[in-house]
């Protein structure tokens, strides 16, 4: 058993497409760094430049946010499942305009 | 909060009666819940995938007044999705094409037109006279001011938002609710997360995403009825699944938190990144590329686009090397002999380059200005643009 990761859409291209990974850890940052070190072009989108959870990505188990429950400090039990859900902007044209 | 609870509610007359009389039989609705709707006045921002179901239903359902933020003009790869315009739009305003099927569909509705981008400066003026605003742009400036104002004003703003299959909305700026901020404190930087255009999105999402925020609009409207405050829906139309998550409002959010630090409408390309420079990359236009080609010149075409964009078109002698992996390639290049980078319009090939810099490439590399659009419309017009 480890814990499941469910990938959405707009991280898929990173991921080879997969929807869904398995990843081992005792605590949240721990999965979700051993899912970054298996898929390593997703990396960026998990993390900035200092190592932290990026703001636009929220990161669930159940359907509770890390925030508010232990951050990637929490603990984390196999058979859960982390769910990510990063921002999306689309809705009319989704081409970002060049202003000038 | 109901939108129009203050409100003195006119009396319907025997027309109104009869068609609206689906909703006057339902008791969650009935006569009162139908003069609030009448009562009401509803702001959608954005007429495109999202604003098309939006102003269709929110019209059909006798909504009094709607006003329509858009200044984009309809283009055919609209039509996909944006079920309000037509093929007689095309090239006309969306906001006066939507005005035209709303006023076809409900002569009753009263509809105002702001074909304005919504900036800082008018944001307020236009959203103060609303009871509800609906988010349906497309970009994240636009989101994070929306939401401000919203939360200024108080008034409740129902969000939806869209990528490829998968959406996502929910009810912010509700009393004691969260707002956007609460769930995402800030975007992600440009560049970073595909544009729809590059990205796709199925055509039918927008339509149910945004019959789902026309559904939240009503039940705000009507009153006394649970809404999506606090929840986030997920759908993924591939998979057919919807999923929640809690949203908690932020004690320290910066607009709706205890002690919030900002309190006026601020700059939200800047505070999007857009403003910070971008690391510039050399350009080469289509027929410039052509010319060289046309000479013999030694020139290694890099094809960043995925495997189903190529089948759109295979670009002729071009190394397919998709984004997703493009720092990976850095290896396969000649760092002797120039390189362009090709994809779409332009942008992904951009950040290609800069990518491949930061892993130390060295060779000459040059990007395909506007994409292979570009070349479709000025070297080979027999090619799509898609
Ligand atoms: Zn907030």
């Amino acid at each position: 058993m480890a814990v499941t990761i469910l990938i959405p859409t707009a991280l898929r291209a990173f991921t080879g497409r997969q929807s869904q990974a398995q990843a081992d850890g005792k605590t949240v940052g721990e999965v979700l760094k051993a899912f970054a070190d298996a898929n390593p072009d997703v990396r960026q989108h998990l993390y900035d430049e200092n190592g932290e959870l990026r703001s636009f990505v929220n990161v669930y188990i159940g359907d509770v946010n890390i925030r508010n429950a232990g951050g990637l400090g929490g603990p984390i039990e196999d058979g859960d499942t982390l769910t990510l859900v990063p921002a999306i902007a689309g809705g009319v044209v989704c081409e970002p305009e060049q202003k000038p | 909060m109901s939108g129009t609870g203050d409100k003195i509610l006119a009396s319907m007359t025997n027309e109104e009666i009869s068609r609206y009389s689906r909703h006057l039989l339902l008791p969650e609705v009935g006569m009162e819940g139908q003069k609030r709707l009448k009562a009401a006045k509803v702001l959608i921002i954005g007429a495109g995938g999202l604003g098309s179901p939006l102003g269709l239903y929110l019209a059909a359902a006798g909504v009094g007044a709607l006003g329509i933020v858009d200044f984009d003009v309809v283009e055919e790869s609209n039509l996909q999705r944006q079920i309000i315009h037509g093929v007689k739009d095309l090239n006309r305003p969306k906001a006066f094409s939507a005005r035209d099927r709303i006023r076809d569909l409900n002569p009753r509705v009263e509809v105002a037109v702001h074909n304005v981008g919504l900036t800082s400066e008018n944001a307020l003026d236009i959203l103060h006279k609303y009871d509800v605003v609906v988010d349906g742009t497309d970009n994240y400036q636009t989101r994070y001011l929306v939401n401000d104002a919203c939360v200024f004003l108080q008034i409740p703003n129902v969000y939806g938002s869209i990528f490829q299959f998968e959406g996502q909305a929910t009810v912010f700026g509700a009393e004691n609710g969260p707002c956007y901020r609460c769930l995402y404190p800030s975007p992600p930087p440009p560049g970073l997360v595909p544009s729809c255009a590059e990205g796709g999105v199925l055509g039918v999402l927008p339509g149910i995403i945004g019959c789902i925020q026309a559904c939240e609009v009503l039940k705000l409207i009507i009153g006394n009825a649970p809404s999506l405050a606090g929840r986030l829906l997920l759908f993924d139309a591939w998979r057919m699944k919807f999923r929640e998550f809690k949203i908690e409002k932020d004690p320290d959010c910066p607009v709706c938190g205890d002690n919030p630090s900002i309190e006026e409408l601020v700059d939200y390309e800047e505070f999007c990144g857009l403003k910070a420079e971008e690391e510039p990359v050399d350009n080469i236009s289509a027929r410039e590329l052509k010319a060289r080609l046309d000479r013999g010149e030694a020139v290694q075409i890099v094809d960043v686009r995925e495997a189903h964009e190529r089948e759109i078109f295979v670009f002729p002698g071009a190394m397919p090397v998709p984004f997703s992996r493009i720092t990976q390639s850095e290896n396969t290049l000649n760092p002797s002999v120039d390189a362009v980078f090709i994809c779409k319009v332009g942008k992904r090939s951009a950040h290609a380059i800069r990518a491949l810099r930061e892993v130390g490439y060295e060779g000459r590399m040059l990007n395909l200005e506007d994409g292979v659009n570009a070349w479709a419309r000025d070297v080979d017009p027999s090619l799509p643009i898609y």
